[in-house]
């Protein structure tokens, strides 16, 4: 299946700090953040609709998410996963001995997971952490 | 008969508005609407009067299942871990009050703990450029007043602090800016159109990660020295442009956010951004300011550097206070499985730490309090209701400009919930007993 490589950047969006506040269990939350933005030529070279799930996979770690066509484009070959357990579930970790992980400039690779799941946040984490996700 | 409380302050981003009006029930219970606060705001309040929310503390059980516990065990849980653990973390910090750090902070002295809080993943990078080179700053007062360019650099305030620009930096009429936005040319440069980018009248479109030559650029530009074709994705014409933009104002200011704190040159982003406020100094007057995230991370970094001398990642393991960020900094202590359990109020690691980070946590003793159910919450052994501060409850908060104003009480807290202030002091004075008094 087509696989396109991309540069993850992560960050806050209103939606997220609105569905943080209203409850990170809830679904609103996984609404806002369970997330990939794309640019349109992105989506097309990938070869799916918006609104399809695709599997986030880097060299830290691999998440199901639900890509969404960019709002503040055009940005192509560059992926936004807003701030959350789900990009951080592939983000860089490492610090480069100042404290901060590598939040952004994340070499991803991007693959369609029509049957797959986008996890809630509490599932996410709880499932990662028993090595289960 | 409802009444209106005035003047409050959000709790939820470092721009801190003063100015909220909250319509409360006449028995001081319920708040029944929010004025003047943005979306995330208006949420925060709302949220708190959630008919889910939980009231008491509650222990992870071995199928993962919680149940619930009285604050008498979770204070004793909680003194406990603390005293057993040699190198415990204390993680958090930026959503609650000055006066609830001071008594972590007594606490972590006693344990030998580490404290952190989340600037080591927002701005830690922009403290450390900061002790490095300095920093010209100002507060948002200034800006609002005298300020004709304005510079986002890796920043979206639309998205992450809605009111800043009306409130400050782009709208509104100040004193030598008496016809707000039309006196002010704003200029933003981000890999992304964000909304901010829309409304600016310049969008510099940087390759991502490659800030650090474009901020060398633009000095270059300063200087009229030579400049290549293009740098970081821009071409040389439109970087003289800027220059030229930012050196015709009466006084500037360049706001800074993740987009060069979290990429890689990091720290060494801002100290170039610093010295390009240094060089545009020559030329008019200039400042630079971090776009502070939590409402109150400024405020621990603030009671941190007066009571042990640096902002965050202060190592007290030794009983003498050390800071050397990647070795005493929360996700390489982590990673590295240096600390033995760790304690987390005012914020979420189990959401924004890398998960590798988060694991670690879920495999040791671990208590979480926070208002909220929250990833961290989720995976801690001990999860600790409290009441929201800058809600239920007042106390001391330093907007991103290091300006302190004090957040006020609107509502009562749910019966029999304490406030941080209240659960630290008791697990203080439990761990006074424990240690008999040494
Ligand atoms: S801009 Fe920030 S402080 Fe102001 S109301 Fe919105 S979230 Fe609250």
């Amino acid at each position: 299946m087509a696989k396109l490589k991309l540069n993850l950047i992560t960050g806050r969006t209103i939606h997220q700090g609105v569905a943080m506040e209203g409850g990170k269990e809830k679904d609103a939350y996984t609404k806002a953040c369970g997330i990939i933005e794309m640019d349109p030529s992105d989506l097309k070279k990938l070869g799916i609709w918006k609104g399809t799930n695709v599997r986030v996979t880097s060299e830290w770690g691999s998440v199901v998410v639900k890509a969404v066509e960019a709002t503040q484009g055009p940005h192509p070959g560059l992926a936004y996963i807003p701030m959350g357990p789900w990009a951080n579930s592939v983000v860089n970790p490492k610090t480069y001995s100042t404290g901060m992980p590598t939040f952004k400039g994340v070499p991803i690779e991007v693959e369609p997971a029509i049957n797959e799941p986008v996890l809630s946040s509490i599932q996410l984490v709880q499932k990662k952490c028993r090595g289960e996700a | 008969m409802s009444k209106s409380v005035t003047d409050v302050i959000c709790p939820f981003c470092g721009t801190l508005c003063d100015d909220l009006e909250v319509i409360v029930s006449d028995d001081g219970k319920k708040i029944e609407d929010i004025y003047n606060a943005c979306a995330i705001g208006a949420e925060k309040f709302m949220h708190a009067q959630a008919p889910e929310r939980v009231k008491r503390p509650r222990m992870q059980q071995p199928d993962g299942s919680y149940k619930e516990v009285s604050y008498d065990e979770a204070v004793e849980y909680t003194a406990r871990m603390l005293f057993n653990a040699k190198k415990p973390l204390m993680y958090g910090w930026s959503s609650t009050s000055c006066e609830a750090q001071s008594v972590g902070h007594e606490i972590a002295e006693k344990v030998g703990a580490i404290v952190d809080n989340t600037a080591t993943v927002c701005h830690g990078t922009t403290l450390i450029a900061v002790q490095d080179v300095g920093i010209p700053s100002c507060t948002l007062g200034e800006i609002k007043n005298r300020a004709d360019r304005i510079i986002f650099w890796g920043c979206n305030p639309c998205h992450a602090h809605p009111r800043h620009q009306s409130r400050y930096s782009v709208f509104p009429r100040g004193f030598f800016t008496n016809k707000g936005h039309m006196n002010r040319k704003v200029i933003v440069v981000d890999p992304r159109v964000t909304d901010t980018a829309k409304l600016a009248d310049y969008h510099y479109q940087v390759e991502q990660g490659r800030d650090y030559e474009l901020l060398s650029a633009f000095r270059v530009a300063l200087r009229n020295e030579p400049l290549p074709e293009t740098v970081a994705g821009i071409p040389r014409e439109k970087i003289i442009e800027g220059a030229e933009v930012m050196k015709s104002g009466r006084f500037g200011i360049i706001f800074f956010g993740m987009g060069v704190t979290q990429s890689l040159s990091k720290n060494h982003n801002i100290d170039n951004a610093i010295m390009l406020t240094k060089d545009l100094n020559e030329f008019t007057k200039f400042s630079i300011m971090a776009m502070r995230g939590h409402y109150n991370v400024t405020g621990s970094g603030q009671v941190l550097g007066w009571q042990f001398g640096y902002p965050f990642s202060v190592d007290l393991s030794r009983g003498f206070a050390r800071y050397n960020p990647g070795e005493t900094s929360s996700n390489d202590l982590l990673r590295r499985g240096e600390v033995d359990a760790v304690f987390v109020l005012g914020s979420d690691p189990g959401a924004h730490f890398p998960i590798s980070s988060v694991k670690k946590i879920a495999e040791l003793p671990s208590v979480c309090v926070d208002p909220h159910i929250t990833p961290t919450s989720e995976i801690s052994k001990l999860h600790v209701p409290v009441a929201f501060v800058g809600v239920e409850v007042g106390g001391n908060c330093y907007r991103m400009d290091n300006v302190p104003i004090e957040a006020r009480k609107v509502v009562d807290p749910p019966e029999g919930v304490l406030t941080d202030v209240e659960f630290l002091t008791r697990v203080n004075a439990r761990l006074d007993q424990l240690m008999g008094g040494k």
